[in-house]
């Protein structure tokens, strides 16, 4: 378990490129900024993905784990 | 961040495979907080229809993988070596190829193209319709989606002057 509070949790396990960047994206749009979202994808492709997503838009990944091939992100917003 | 970076795209294929990349990278682009203009042209027009009805050609695509979406993963492994004159003369082999495709990306988790361009729409992608390809195929606006946007060459010119990335599809 993390010490990170999210504040929204995002269920991306099955889906695979590039769903789990545009769910992502508009789940942090909800936020408000400062806000935690927990996201869990299984696309290995989610890895990259997001450190270039974040990168781009200033978002943070701030921890990202990986537990039998599920990826669980979480990521703040700016 | 720097400046909104632009993302112009020339749509002019068609076929189910091809009517990905663009919607993808559209998409994707307006996530990255990109502005995105995807102009359609040629075959690639009817991307716009309201139904989509985008096929495959295995007989035009020879390097495209032939595999099965169900059975065992070996099973769905295995490359079918289909002849290009089975493939290009039997009757409906298409619309199987097409129905295999599409039946593999949904297990795979990957979205459809309706909802790709659905998506796109509403994180603001502008799409323009290439006027002249309408004309030439007998195209009318009301067989499209709405919020279509319609231009020539200089309509997208203009946009793709400024855009930091550009890509004929």
């Amino acid at each position: 378990m993390s010490a990170i509070a999210a504040a929204a949790e995002l269920d991306c396990k099955g889906l695979n490129c590039p769903l789990p960047i545009l769910k992502t994206k508009k789940a942090i749009d909800a936020l408000q900024s400062g806000e935690v979202l927990k996201m869990t994808a299984t696309d290995p492709g989610s890895v990259n993905d997001m450190a270039s997503w974040a990168n781009r838009t200033g978002n943070e990944v701030v921890e990202h784990t990986e537990d039998g091939g599920a990826h669980t992100f979480f990521i703040r917003k700016k | 961040m720097a400046e909104t970076k632009k993302l112009a795209i020339i749509a002019s294929q068609g076929t189910l495979d091809w009517a990905y990349p663009p919607f993808i990278l559209a998409s994707t682009a307006a996530a990255m907080d990109m502005e995105a203009v995807v102009f359609f042209t040629f075959y690639g027009l009817p991307l716009l229809k309201k139904e989509i009805d985008a096929k495959v050609a295995p007989h035009t695509n020879p390097a495209m993988p032939m595999k099965m979406p169900f059975g065992s993963k070996d099973f769905q492994s295995i490359n079918w070596p289909v002849p290009n004159i089975i493939s290009g003369n039997i009757p409906g082999f298409d619309s199987m190829a097409t129905s295999l495709m599409k039946e593999t990306f949904k297990k795979k988790g990957v979205a459809t193209v309706e909802q790709l361009r659905e998506m796109c729409q509403e994180a603001g992608v502008r799409f323009i319709a290439c006027q002249m390809t309408m004309e030439v195929f007998g195209f009318s606006k009301d067989e499209f989606i709405d919020g279509v946007e319609y231009g020539g060459a200089a309509t997208f010119l203009e946009y793709a002057a400024d855009a930091d990335i550009s890509l004929f599809i």
